[in-house]
């Protein structure tokens, strides 16, 4: 009898027992690699992680909301005929976490600290014209509620307001940070670690390696988040975000690896989200190693991938595949998929070009899922035609190394853009004024070698173009450029997949890494 | 005194070696610092605010002169100063490894007392058994089962982690021990969590601590009960606990404080997979991140931590051990 009752008591704590995972209806557990995230001033954060933080801490002038411009900071603008100026008006009443109101003064020296800095931030600023010697000029303050900024030649308007709603364009305290300065830094080091912006959520604390607390800002000028608290836990393994997912420990897990996603499908708990994003997955072909410098090899290589199979079996909906150097979302993004695998046609090629069957190459590859998974793909892919590949395991770092230094002869990249513009991701793709090793330039078709004086021009052209649907037809030339002779297999676009528990609702994520907000989110069970 | 002075020298030879290791890696410092996108101007100031242009023995001197005068470094993966980021890691490691010793001390010791009192029998079987299972099983893998069992399957230990993570920022920190901070703060919410979430690592970690314990007395203590003083105590008809507990243990006590030192060395140096396992934000989880990130500054500055703490706590067992046992000071 004694066993009977000790067994039933031992069969109740195992199923009676109360879960330890709850997290309070006010608070919003989010699980997320946080490991890339090494500063939270806006003027120098170039990571995911670091550009979506800034999103939340900081405001900017204007913030783009299903492609269309929506005033944050401005409550209006207004374009010159000649394209030149735009000129804005502020909202009134607007406060800073600190408590100081928000002026235009604030704005210029904003955009003059990611110029005189130059930091990550910098290179999205400088599409604007403005330089270390003209910031304080084309970028000023006239008056409190006033901000100009005077562009050193036309641009396209989409192209200057896409650029004026990145984290580069983030507004800063700029009292505080005039507070804060040491040795003419901008006080670059302190808003490192500390947060000097009027976003709707405030930092609270940031352990590195751990993750951080953001608590809302009541005073928010536009919206008081419903969210009092967001905790975002550096969770580095997919299967311990799914985990915690599904225990409740987590109500939002940022990267899971397709096979967990396939779990979580099962599970009437959780909701999975998909939004295409603007990143890429390529492979870059160094045109300085002499096979790739042939036309006919680099197609043969683009007509042995097989495209679908890797996407299915590999990636399973955490990608898609996409051909062409601009991501599905942008205007002018052509959805053209020419390449499927063809491996008798690729053998003719090789064949022509003189490497049947005796060619061989390197392919750098991070060491990560499912890049790793993906590059075996590749090989084995490559190998049907005779091409053997040697894959080289590295670092994120020492991989980008290796390609800043054109060391590569195949590298699998990865390519995001920093702003919500064609610009971003075509400027990146397909200019490259310098192919000199000496070269300021290093894009990724210098990288790749790939020297094109006249698409360059082209490039150069659409970004001034004011016509939005002359812009657009500019863009799909030189998508269709690269996509026939360019040292690139655009093979898959990026998708944002992340998984939340089913009581979580309104987040919408946009194309770039920067456009989760999470002021709009809500939880069941919240007050 | 021999051995306080070759404590520069190792701490020289340790920097010297982690420093060569940096400049043999085929990666770029720069891009931790401006990014893959920067203009050439801002990668060439980098590399002049970094010293990269110097010649390396300068490197190396300037970087022997900034440690001495507790100047770490910059962290490229997580933007603060090294020593911050240490002072702030180092407590959560020296939480779990305490914790884990003590568990160790309180199960091995009597485990091995018992081994050697009934040498050959049951209890000594079974002694040995747990102290098999301690040194034979993975870490990674009894933590991932401890975890699997007690968290995903049966919900009774709080999942990975020092603590729920929207408690973080509500204790102000003081010694940096989560669980001593909310106590003197009088958050016994907080201090439950971070005891509940220092549970089942510490268990894990502790098994290991245990079986070293277990087999270190056994050994010293069937030593002990085969010398002629226990003999003596015997006929003079002390009690059986008394010979054993009073006699026996306290001759092995000089030993065993060097197993102590060397367990405790170990823990805070080797619990790289269990701090993994459970996302315990410790030194190994953030060397472990260091090294994947290329973070030269916080890997040179984790090693350094290390080598110190191992070469004090040899340092101190030494002394312990001639203050216990004079006969070894000669």
């Amino acid at each position: 009898m004694l066993y009977v009752r000790t067994l039933i008591c031992f069969l109740f704590l195992i199923f009676c027992a109360p879960a330890w995972a709850e997290t309070p209806p006010n608070v919003l557990m989010v699980g997320m690699r946080l490991d890339d995230l090494a500063t939270l001033d806006p003027a120098e954060v170039f990571e995911v992680s670091g550009g979506e933080l800034v999103a939340n801490l900081y405001d900017r002038l204007i913030d783009m909301v299903d492609g269309q411009p929506k005033g944050v900071l401005a409550e209006s603008w207004k374009i010159s005929a000649d394209g030149r100026q735009f000129l804005f008006t502020l909202k009134k009443g607007m406060k800073f976490h600190s408590g100081k109101l928000v002026t235009a003064g604030d704005v210029a020296w904003s955009f003059e600290r990611v110029i005189k800095l130059d930091r990550g931030a910098a290179p999205l600023l400088r599409q604007l014209g403005l330089t270390q010697q003209n910031v304080g000029l084309r970028a000023r303050a006239e008056g409190d509620q006033t901000f100009v900024l005077d562009l050193a030649d036309p641009l396209a308007p989409g192209l200057v307001l896409n650029i004026l709603s990145s984290y580069a364009a983030s507004v800063v305290d700029s009292r505080l940070g005039q507070q804060f300065e040491k040795n003419g830094d901008f006080a670059s080091t302190w808003l490192r670690m500390h947060d000097g912006g009027s976003g709707p959520f405030k930092l609270m604390l940031w352990k590195p390696g751990q993750g951080l607390v953001l608590d809302r800002f009541a005073n928010h000028h536009e919206r008081r988040p419903t969210i009092e608290r967001i905790a975002l836990r550096h969770v580095a393994e997919s299967s311990v975000q799914r985990l915690m997912l599904e225990k409740g420990d987590l109500d939002i897990a940022r990267n899971l690896a397709p096979d967990d996603l396939e779990r979580l499908e099962r599970n009437t708990d959780v909701k999975l989200l998909r939004i295409p994003q603007g990143g890429l997955v390529y492979l870059g072909m160094n045109m300085k190693a002499p096979p790739l410098a042939d036309p006919k090899v680099r197609r043969a290589l683009k007509l042995l991938i097989d495209y679908d199979g890797i996407a299915r079996n590999i990636l399973k909906g955490s990608k898609t595949v996409h051909q062409t150097i601009l991501a599905d979302g942008f205007a002018g993004a052509l959805k053209e998929t020419p390449y499927r695998q063809n491996i008798e046609e690729a053998k003719r090629l090789l064949s022509e070009a003189g490497y049947g069957g005796r060619l061989a190459l390197t392919l750098d590859v991070r060491n990560v899922s499912p890049s790793l998974d993906i590059a075996s793909a590749l090989a084995a892919d490559f190998a049907k035609a005779g091409v053997r590949i040697d894959i080289v395991q590295m670092d994120n770092r020492q991989l980008l190394t290796r390609y800043r230094a054109r060391a590569h002869m195949l590298t699998l990249a990865q390519w995001s853009p920093d702003y919500p513009d064609p610009h971003a991701t075509i400027q990146g793709f397909a200019w490259n004024p310098d192919n000199s090793d000496d070269s300021p330039f290093r894009l990724l078709a210098w990288r790749n070698g790939w020297n094109i004086p006249e698409l360059t021009g082209l490039v150069q052209s659409a970004k001034s173009e004011r016509d939005g649907p002359k812009r657009a037809k500019l863009y799909e030339q030189v998508q269709r450029t690269a996509l026939d002779g360019g040292p690139y297999a655009v093979m898959f676009q990026d998708m944002l997949v992340l998984a939340h528990r089913a009581g979580v609702h309104n987040l919408r994520p946009g194309l770039t890494f920067d456009s989760m907000r999470y002021a709009d989110v809500t939880k069941d069970g919240l007050k | 005194m021999r051995s306080l002075l070759t404590l520069p020298l190792t701490l020289l030879a340790l920097l010297a070696c982690t420093f060569a290791f940096t400049k043999i890696a085929p990666i770029d410092p720069v891009l931790a610092v401006v990014g893959d996108r920067a203009s050439e101007a801002a990668r060439i100031q980098a590399r002049e605010d970094l010293g990269l242009e110097r010649p390396w023995p300068i490197q190396f001197l300037w970087h022997v002169e900034r440690t001495v005068t507790g100047d770490l470094g910059l962290s490229t993966s997580t933007g603060h100063a090294v020593l911050d980021d240490l002072a702030q890691v180092f407590p959560a490691t020296i939480e779990l490894a305490l914790a884990a010793t003590l568990i160790g001390l309180v199960l091995g010791l009597p485990l091995g007392i018992i081994g050697a009192y009934w040498r050959g029998r049951w209890p000594d079987h079974l002694a040995r058994l747990i102290a098999l299972l301690g040194h034979s099983v993975p870490v990674f893998w009894l933590g991932l089962m401890a975890l699997y069992l007690f968290y995903a399957l049966l919900g009774w230990a709080p999942g990975p982690g020092r603590l729920n993570f929207y408690l973080e920022g509500l204790v102000p920190t003081v010694s940096g021990f989560i669980l001593l901070d909310s106590l003197l703060a009088g958050r016994l919410d907080v201090a439950g969590d971070a005891l509940a979430h220092l549970v089942l690592p510490a268990l894990t970690l502790g098994l290991f601590s245990t079986a070293l314990f277990a087999r270190t007395s056994r050994a010293l203590m069937l030593d002990a009960l085969g010398q002629d003083f226990i003999l003596t105590a015997r006929a003079k008809g002390l009690s059986e606990s008394a010979v054993v507990l009073r006699h026996a243990l306290k001759s092995c006590a000089a030993p065993m404080v060097t197993t102590l030192a060397l367990a405790l060395g170990s823990l805070l140096e080797g619990s790289v997979l269990t701090e993994t396992v459970f996302s315990w934000p410790g030194l190994g989880a953030y060397m472990t991140g260091a090294l994947m990130a290329a973070d030269m500054a916080a890997i040179l500055g984790g090693t350094l931590l290390i080598g110190l703490v191992v070469s004090l706590l040899n340092l101190g067992a030494d002394f312990l051990q001639r203050k216990l046992d004079p006969r070894t000071a000669s």
